[in-house]
């Protein structure tokens, strides 16, 4: 800010407390040529006013609040100066992480003379929590999922933060996937689930199929053929022409429909043999699937988590699928 | 000594005067120096304008009221940067117009809320938000599925927000202002939008949220 509106928030500032000061004591003067506590010559419904003064408490207390404000500034600071004891809420005015960081670095010196609210608050946690987690962190994965203690930060995290789409109890709802069971588009293990975490997953998304498998017919040959593989019964002539398609499926479900992570491929496309619907079994939702596509996206979570926090809530969604 | 009160008891329109002048000292000093502060209008390193398509989601998100429930705004405490990341900062709502800040969470901050979630999981919750958040108490918004762009005005937006930044853009090495959208990319907004959903232009909105800080 320029000199210019330093000097006005000073002369403001000073100027209201000195008027408040000024009109106190206006105030406190008995002007209106009445002995205290008489009559001021006017009565309504035989309610008469008294030229009384103001009380004693009242003008004191607003005395002190004026005294008071100077301490404040004093602390605090005023435009352009910030005061005895360098008070900030936040470093506002970066541009950048790095700057951000920067900053909270800076100021964290002892000399700096700048008190930064936020930060204190978290080197304070920092020094509290920072330890606790660096245990957790040097220990694995699968020693984790034993922990009933990190087991419990792990959902605790996992509900504020994963419970929007997999559900507080980690089932998943449709489009996004149950982690209680076996079934796994991308691996099961301790490694698989951080890298989930870490970098999130794009799946390479199955593409709309109605226009390739020759229209509706197509469709619903298709389908009948893929609920088949699951056990369930179908009309066999509708599935018979489907199975004679399903080369163009199993590119990435694999010949036998038992999904790309059978396969080793990270394409995230389902088992579709283990009667486990990401997007509804039902016969309308499974032909809604092949009519369409579908493309699953897991977000990354390592900026909003942190590794430490990630290899928690990684512990306890692989505690979730172990007996 | 006359009863100087008398004058001000007594005329309704000098009392009135008197307030206004007392009333205003707070804003004088409080509020107009901000408009002359640099960092209030220093855009953040990485603020990109919104896209066409961003730009209609956002006055739907203003049709809607989606701030009536929903802050952009993080505070710096440790209670809610663990939940929604970096506090925020005033470079990253520069070319807002008006502020989405809100001043109530009936539901959670928005201000980061892009990347945070998959596009279906913004459909399912935006078209029924029980299906995804059992306990949820916010209103079905289904009708975005159907509603659709017709970008008449949506090149008009853009240029007045043209306006609107003209002394808050990014500037280039030589220190001339960059202007958040190109020529070519107002006469193109009426096509990048039409026909689009309004479901998209909200997600699309969504999903730019938050990523300025970088």
């Amino acid at each position: 800010m320029s000199s210019f509106w330093n000097i006005w928030v000073w002369v403001l500032t000073l100027g209201s407390l000195v008027g408040c000061f000024l009109l106190l004591r206006m105030c406190l003067k008995n002007f209106a040529g009445v002995e205290e506590g008489e009559s001021m010559g006017h009565s309504f419904d035989g309610i008469e006013e008294l030229n009384n003064p103001l009380p004693k408490w009242w003008s004191t207390f607003f005395l002190l609040t004026i005294v008071w404000a100077f301490f404040y500034i004093a602390a605090y600071g005023l435009g352009g100066w910030s005061g005895l004891i360098g008070w900030k809420s936040s470093n506002q005015g970066i541009l950048n992480i790095a700057e951000s960081k920067a900053k909270t670095l800076e100021y964290s010196l002892k000399d700096s003379g700048v008190l930064v609210q936020y930060d204190r608050e978290i080197a304070a946690a920092d020094a509290r929590f920072g330890p606790i987690f660096a245990a957790y962190a040097a220990r694995s994965i699968e020693d984790l999922a034993t922990d009933d203690k990190a087991l419990k930060i792990g959902q605790r995290l996992f509900i504020q933060n994963c419970s929007q789409c997999h559900g507080s109890d980690a089932r998943g709802t449709t489009g996004f996937p149950n982690l209680t069971d076996k079934d796994w588009l991308y691996g099961g293990s301790p490694e698989a689930i951080t890298e989930t975490l870490v970098k999130g997953r794009k799946a390479m998304g199955m593409m709309a199929w109605k226009g390739a498998l020759g229209g509706e017919q197509g469709v619903k040959e298709m389908a009948a053929y893929v609920i088949s593989l699951s056990g369930r019964s179908v009309d066999p002539d509708l599935a018979k022409a489907g199975k004679g398609k399903f080369a163009m499926c199993a590119g990435c479900h694999g010949a036998d429909g038992k999904g790309s992570l059978a396969s080793g491929l990270p394409m995230g496309a389902p088992n579709l043999t283990d009667n486990i619907w990401l997007y509804g079994g039902s016969k309308r939702a499974i032909e809604e699937t092949i009519r369409n596509g579908r493309a699953g996206v897991m977000p990354a979570w390592l900026d909003i988590f942190g590794e430490e926090k990630i290899h928690l809530v990684s512990a306890y969604v692989y505690s979730l699928s172990q007996d | 000594m006359k009863n100087s009160h008398e004058k001000v008891e007594k005329n309704v329109g000098l009392f009135f005067l008197f307030t206004v002048f007392a009333i205003s000292i707070g804003g004088l000093v409080e509020i107009t120096p901000l408009f002359f502060q640099k960092e209030l209008a220093t855009p953040v390193d990485n603020l990109k304008p919104y896209t066409a398509l961003q730009m209609e989601g956002r006055d739907i998100y203003i049709r809607e009221g989606c701030s009536n429930c929903h802050s952009q705004m993080i505070r710096p405490f440790r209670a809610e940067t663990e939940r929604y990341g970096h506090y925020s900062v005033a470079g990253e709502h520069v070319w807002e117009h008006p502020f989405l800040w809100g001043s109530k969470r009936t539901g959670p901050d928005l201000a980061r809320v892009g990347g945070r979630y998959s596009d279906a999981w913004h459909i399912a919750h935006l078209t029924d938000p029980r299906s995804v958040v059992p306990e949820s108490n916010m209103p079905a918004y289904n009708w975005l599925n159907t509603n659709t762009l017709d970008g008449e005005i949506t090149g008009k937006k853009l240029e007045t927000f043209n306006f609107l930044t003209r002394n808050r853009s990014h500037k280039d090495e030589n220190g001339k202002a960059i202007p958040l959208y190109t020529q070519a990319e107002i006469d193109g907004a009426k096509e990048a939008v039409k026909g689009k959903t309004e479901m998209s232009a909200v997600i699309a909105y969504l999903q730019s949220l938050g990523h300025a800080l970088k």
